[in-house]
């Protein structure tokens, strides 16, 4: 495969699980920014969107004061914020529509179907029902493609490169919000379902779409702790790190085999994902949540830099 | 020139026997279906991205060519004349270019003028002397035909550099067959499906002979901001061969890789779609980032075919083609079997004074352009135009050559008024490989929708129609 191709799979399946992250996160920071201030629902919620989407040093160049819909504006269509919504699909097409030979027609017509979509809305929202129309319409793109590649594509190279991509990316999308959010996480000596804080802690289940499975995992309250559980090492949890990262382990291996050759890329993922498989929460809050989460973000992003340098894209 | 002197392909009723059938579905569909099934085709083709960019049009960066869904037929017997004319001139075509970059027995035939020749910027003196393998130069041609009566078939031009619109002819049938099932119960229509496979075979045959194994096959792009980018991928994708750009490609020790995940991989047949003048930067144009330095030398050496090979412009000069009549006889030793259209070689004294003499009759193209580019068409520009062109033509008469406006054929087509003729052509592709010619029956139909319009180019707002070969 020619390594442009590979980097091209690459960052549409980054993109793609991107867009998908930024729609779901605006999704559930609506539904904390509506409470009354006491439950959370202030102004803090978007400054938490913003910095969890890794856009809080972009957006404060552009905008002095930090307002609801200026947010709203700057994450879903704005073309000057490279994380919006609306760029997120967009880039994801330019890639796929690079190459086109190693995609399905169906994937293919997934994402040009979502960017005709999200240009409708045009760059400046109009709404809030036009927002939520748009949160639905990528995330249903979201679906439609994931759902086209897993139900087409050849198990092959084309594959491995786009749910590498999408892999990493999620990894990275879970790991900023535990960052953003870790403070809220810390084991408290508080009467269980008195806190205030409930809230936040199911903002961050529905960002990704975990909220239904913590019940089914845990038969429990919501507990902080058990929230760090499920998004960190829970590996049947498909955005917690230790499944992000068994993932990319599993399609890096799958490239080796094909290529008869292991490279630091390999090395590096085993070393991320075994490290999550024989961690222990009660250890990494003793260590340090957040310099735990600060940590992985740093190796993660080395792993895609490895992984671009060994693929030569 | 308008639709009512023109011949039309369906005629009046009881008109065409090949006909028939749509005639029949046409009287009996209600417009308002038709309509519904033209929105939908146009969804197909903007969901499936089929689209095309117009150079000069910003906003246009990717605009869909307007598909027409009513059919345009020929029959079999039609068709069988078109393709013995068109092996015999491409087979012609192939000698001449042999010929002109080898012995030049045309020259001293005393055939065409031999500064015409030599002296065409046309002319690559990179490729004398160069054999492609097996001497075949153009792999792909797309020969424009246009029809003015019930027997009359004209080549307006010969395309044998990088013709483009193969994939319209076979997303066009596609899109057919999902929209109009009815239709193709009422039809026998020939297949043009295979012809992916058939390049794909035509390719690996002109591998150079000392290729040993399977032949790797590639297909240079220009990238995703060509006018054509879509088709290349289109290929590519059909023929399962990687779409490489020029910076995924390299040559050491005069051989051609392409970069890979799994390192360098050697490519045996490029069929590119970029011009002989960016193809290497070493040879041709330096300034060219779409092409590979040392390419040329890879050619040289033997080491890789080239498709279509270098130097074919000079066979698809338009005062060059004023000459193929004379061209087909001398290498075939047979009567032409498809008519050129008659030019005025402006490059001769008496030709350019009848040409400025009629300029308001006569349609003037350049000698090397394409796509309906710098042409005029007399019967329809202002005075201002033609005084215009006529200063262009006197400060350099030999870029143009003049041909009488033909009355193209017309066939039904779907416009917002309803059901009008209008004026078609069609480009049928050859495909020339080491066991000879093969033509897929059909082609790309383009129409000129504004009513009355000769030009046809999809650059100048043309549709495209869906071809059908009937058996009878």
């Amino acid at each position: 495969m020619l390594s442009r191709t590979a980097g091209d799979l690459f960052w549409t399946g980054r993109y793609v699980e991107r867009a998908d992250f930024v729609s779901r996160l605006m999704d559930a920071t609506l539904r904390l920014a509506a409470l009354p201030s006491s439950y959370g629902g202030d102004i803090g919620a978007w400054s938490g969107a913003l910095a969890a989407a890794g856009v809080a040093a972009a957006y404060s160049d552009r905008h002095p004061d930090l307002g609801e819909r200026t947010a709203l504006q700057f994450m879903s269509l704005d073309p000057d914020n490279p994380s919006s919504m609306r760029c997120c699909i967009e880039r994801a097409r330019q890639n796929a529509r690079a190459v086109r030979t190693a995609l399905t027609v169906e994937v293919w017509e997934a994402i040009n179907a979502a960017w005709l979509d999200v240009q409708r809305f045009g760059t400046m929202l109009e709404s809030r029902p036009a927002l939520l129309r748009l949160v639905e319409s990528v995330k249903a793109a979201a679906l439609a493609f994931d759902g086209a590649t897993h139900r087409t594509m050849l198990r092959d190279k084309s594959y491995w490169f786009l749910r590498l991509g999408a892999a990493l990316e999620r990894a990275d999308n879970t790991a900023r919000l535990l960052d953003v959010k870790y403070h809220l996480l810390l084991p408290r000596d508080e009467p269980v379902g008195g806190s205030l804080d409930y809230f936040q802690w199911t903002t961050i289940l529905r960002t990704v779409s975990a909220l239904t499975a913590y019940h089914h995992v845990y038969r429990d309250s919501v507990k902080p702790w058990l929230v760090a559980d499920l998004l960190i090492l829970n590996r049947r949890m498909p955005r917690s790190l230790a499944a992000c990262m068994n993932d990319a382990v599993r399609y890096l291996d799958l490239l080796a085999q094909e290529s008869g050759r292991r490279g630091p890329a390999q090395r590096a993922a085993v070393a991320l994902s075994s490290r999550l498989a024989h961690g222990d929460m009660d250890a990494i809050f003793a260590a340090g949540l957040h310099e735990y989460i600060g940590d992985f973000l740093t190796e993660n992003s080395r792993l895609a830099a490895s992984v671009m340098s060994q693929y030569q894209f | 020139m308008d639709g009512r002197s023109a011949f039309d392909e369906m005629g009046a009723a009881p008109g065409s026997p090949a006909y028939a059938a749509v005639r029949a579905w046409l009287d009996e569909t209600p417009a308002d279906y038709l309509q519904t099934r033209r929105a939908q085709a146009e969804l197909f083709f903007r969901r499936i991205g089929i689209t095309f960019a117009v150079y000069g049009d910003a906003q246009a960066a990717e605009r869909l060519i307007p598909f027409d869904i009513i059919p345009r037929i020929i029959s079999r017997a039609e068709w069988s004349l078109l393709e013995r004319g068109l092996s015999q001139r491409v087979a012609a075509l192939n000698a001449f270019l042999k010929d002109v970059y080898g012995g030049r027995e045309i020259l001293r035939a005393g055939l065409i003028p031999e500064e015409l020749l030599l002296h065409n910027p046309q002319f690559c003196l990179g490729a004398v002397g160069r054999r492609p393998p097996y001497d075949i130069y153009t792999h792909v041609a797309g020969i424009d035909i246009v029809r003015t009566g019930p027997d009359t078939f004209y080549v307006l031009e010969d395309n044998v550099r990088t013709p483009s619109g193969v994939s319209y002819m076979l997303e066009n049938r596609d899109v057919m067959m999902r929209l109009l099932p009815e239709l193709f119960d009422r039809h026998r229509v020939a297949p043009v499906e295979t012809y992916p496979e058939l390049l794909y075979a035509t390719l690996q045959s002109v591998a150079p002979p000392r290729c040993r194994g399977e032949p790797t096959v590639a297909v240079l792009t220009p990238g995703h901001h060509n006018s054509a980018y879509y088709e290349h991928s289109f290929l590519a994708d059909k023929m399962g061969v990687e779409l490489v750009e020029g910076s995924d490609l390299f040559v050491r020790e005069d051989i051609l890789y392409m970069r890979t995940t799994e390192g360098p991989m050697r490519i045996d047949v490029l069929y590119r779609r970029v011009d002989d003048a960016f193809l290497d930067p070493l040879v041709f144009r330096p300034d060219s980032a779409l092409g590979v330095p040392g390419i040329m030398s890879a050619y040289a050496t033997g080491n890789l075919a080239i498709a279509n090979a270098v130097g074919t412009g000079i066979a698809d000069d338009k005062a060059i083609y004023s000459y193929m009549p004379e061209i087909v006889r001398f290498y075939t030793g047979e009567a032409p079997l498809l008519e050129n259209v008659p030019t005025w070689r402006c490059r001769e004294p008496e030709a350019l004074a009848y040409v400025l003499a009629h300029l308001n009759e006569l349609v003037v193209k350049e000698v090397d352009g394409s796509g309906g580019y710098g042409m005029l068409i007399g019967p329809h520009a202002s005075r201002a135009e033609l005084d215009a062109f006529a200063d262009r033509l006197k400060a350099d008469p030999a870029r143009f050559i003049a041909q009488p406006t033909l009355a193209l054929s017309t066939c039904p087509t779907l416009v917002e008024e309803g059901v009008a003729p209008r004026h078609v052509d069609l480009r049928p592709f050859v495909l020339t490989g080491r066991h000879g010619t093969r033509i897929v029956p059909g082609g790309l139909t383009r129409v000129a929708l504004t009513p009355g319009s000769l030009v046809v180019n999809s650059s100048q707002g043309g549709g495209t129609k869906d071809t059908w070969v009937l058996d009878d």
